[in-house]
């Protein structure tokens, strides 16, 4: 790796910009990504940022069971998100679909669709958990950026259906 | 010549997904279209599959923000079918957590209100004035979001040091009143942007049936605490504030009086809170009959209606139905947009305080 690289990865985990998407969450998790950004438990001094544009976030948060209608949505979105990236999943939703489990309009959970990284469980995570997720994907991160391929984008869930 | 802005669903500026459509002249905003449903998780149908003990748990994740007046909307349905009068001490409870929930959920809207005037600070402030209270709920309950309290018959935590949620409760006014409130009522930028925008006439706020602080803003005097009451609501004292203009900073003010009051009867709740058991029965042996349940509860945003109908022989509800706040006054935000400047649709659709996770369920 040379110099220029390590530089790369060094700015990388010290500056994640974060995109949050719901993908049918029941605002449990979101509202505590919210009050880890804000001054108690400051993800600032991460180097965290809220980023409304998933064209310049490089880690994607996602909450929620995965409905029908978010799933195409979410792949954009993680399409979107630039070289390096990576996923972390909040609460137990993403993970394992939770309390909803059995529904009929999900497509949970959510590696099916696409590569997560880190998963923070919870009902919901406290925000201290999530920042602890949020730095480990910083890691993750900054390893991916002095790496040339990007993460499979493989969605899972049409090779099964192949099968 | 009107043209069409389509925002949503997944757009970086909605803190939830929906999709909103504007038909606009210029920068007037002539026209809106609210497109719904992209959270639903069929949990009305999952209802149908539980028993009353999973029931509550799937019912607090309707929402995170109001997930307690979920739980007791349910559990007081369960109840009246297979009538179970709760002991005291579970209905002060009840009430403890009902405001320690509308405390949250209005200083949180605050936050979210201040962000989208510009005023970043006041986001920043409201938030962290916001962690007092997620430390009482969660000193009460050890969780912050969705506390799991309400069991059928009762509540599952006792409060054990009232002295200390008071103490709490006294920081926390303090900074409301010195903080908070002022900013929002006497700073010129925060109010040139509230006043007379996104006017909802008392007139039309009648005939849409609005509810919650939206209908109280535009002068209708309607709160279930007081009209139907619920839990120990009878035995507290408290004022219902209303204001008459009906516009953005009325929604404020408004949320802003109701603090000051539910600080109040959290101070009388935990004051009178009687002695005796926090639930009856025993959930195990506890059997519900066939019949038909239905309970009214003021949520934060208005009010909430469950409807429960249980079959016969059966351990799972054969029907439930919810209705929430944000569902009624939607509809009040096409009124609300019409003539305003697109610069502020954002907050005057947030200022009826939606909640899509809770509509869409
Ligand atoms: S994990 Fe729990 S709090 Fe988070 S979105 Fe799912 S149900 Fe809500």
């Amino acid at each position: 790796m040379n110099l220029w690289k390590k530089l790369l990865c060094y700015s990388r985990r010290k500056s994640p910009w974060l995109f949050h998407m719901n993908s049918g969450s029941c605002n449990g998790c979101d509202i505590e990504l919210i009050a880890g950004l804000t001054p108690r438990y400051d993800a600032e001094q991460l180097g965290v940022k809220h980023e409304a544009s998933p064209r310049h976030a490089d880690i994607i948060c996602i909450s929620g069971p995965v409905t029908h209608t978010a799933v195409n949505a979410m792949k954009t979105v993680y399409g979107q998100v630039c070289h390096p990236k990576a996923v972390v999943a909040i609460g137990s939703c993403p993970a394992s679909t939770n309390v909803f489990i059995d529904s009929r309009v999900l497509d949970g959970p959510l590696d099916r669709h696409i590569p997560v990284d880190v998963y923070v469980p919870g009902c919901p995570p406290r925000p201290d958990a999530i920042l602890a997720g949020i730095a480990k994907a910083a890691e993750i991160l900054a390893a991916r950026a002095g790496q040339e391929a990007q993460p499979a984008a493989a969605p899972v869930a049409a090779e099964e259906e192949k099968a | 010549m009107s043209y069409r802005i389509p925002m949503g669903p997944y757009h970086p500026a909605l803190e939830e997904p929906y999709k909103l459509e504007l038909v606009c002249d210029g920068e007037t905003v002539q026209d809106a279209k609210l497109n719904i449903g992209f959270n639903f998780r069929g949990i009305e149908q999952l209802a149908e599959t539980r028993n009353f003990i999973q029931i509550v748990a799937l019912m607090e994740r309707v929402c995170g923000i109001c997930s307690n007046t979920h739980t007791l909307s349910i559990c007081q349905a369960v109840e009246q079918i297979a009538e179970i009068t709760p002991p005291p001490r579970a209905l002060y409870i009840r009430v403890i957590m009902a405001e320690l929930e509308r405390l949250h959920s209005h200083v949180l809207w605050a936050g979210v209100a201040g962000k989208l005037i510009g005023f970043k600070t006041m986001f920043m402030t409201c938030f962290a004035v916001r962690e007092q209270i997620m430390n009482v709920l969660q000193t009460i309950s050890g969780n912050r979001v969705n506390y799991a309290m309400n069991r059928v018959g009762g509540v599952n935590r006792d409060i054990d040091d009232p002295a200390m949620i008071l103490a709490m409760i006294g920081e926390l006014e303090k900074d409301m009143v010195k903080t908070v409130i002022p900013v929002f009522t006497t700073s010129h930028s925060a109010l040139s942007r509230c006043t007379g925008v996104g006017v909802l006439s008392e007139e039309k706020a009648r005939s849409l049936g609005v509810v919650g602080p939206t209908a109280r803003a535009s002068g209708l005097p309607q709160d279930l605490r007081r009209a139907a009451p619920y839990a120990a609501y009878e035995e507290m004292d408290f004022n219902v504030p209303v204001e008459h203009s009906g516009d953005v900073k009325a929604r404020l003010v408004v949320r802003a009086l109701e603090i000051l009051e539910s600080c109040s009867i959290l101070r009388q709740a935990l004051s009178k809170l009687p002695a005796g058991e926090i639930f009856t029965g025993d959930e195990s042996e506890m059997e519900i009959p066939e019949g038909r349940g239905f309970s009214r509860v003021e949520a934060p945003r208005g009010e909430v209606i469950y409807s429960v109908t249980w079959g016969e022989d059966t351990d799972t509800p054969s029907r439930v139905h919810v209705r929430t706040p944000t569902y009624i006054n939607m509809p009040a935000v096409r009124w609300m947009v019409r003539g305003a400047r697109l610069a502020d649709t954002p907050l005057i659709q947030a200022s009826i305080d939606p909640c899509y996770s809770c509509t869409d369920r």
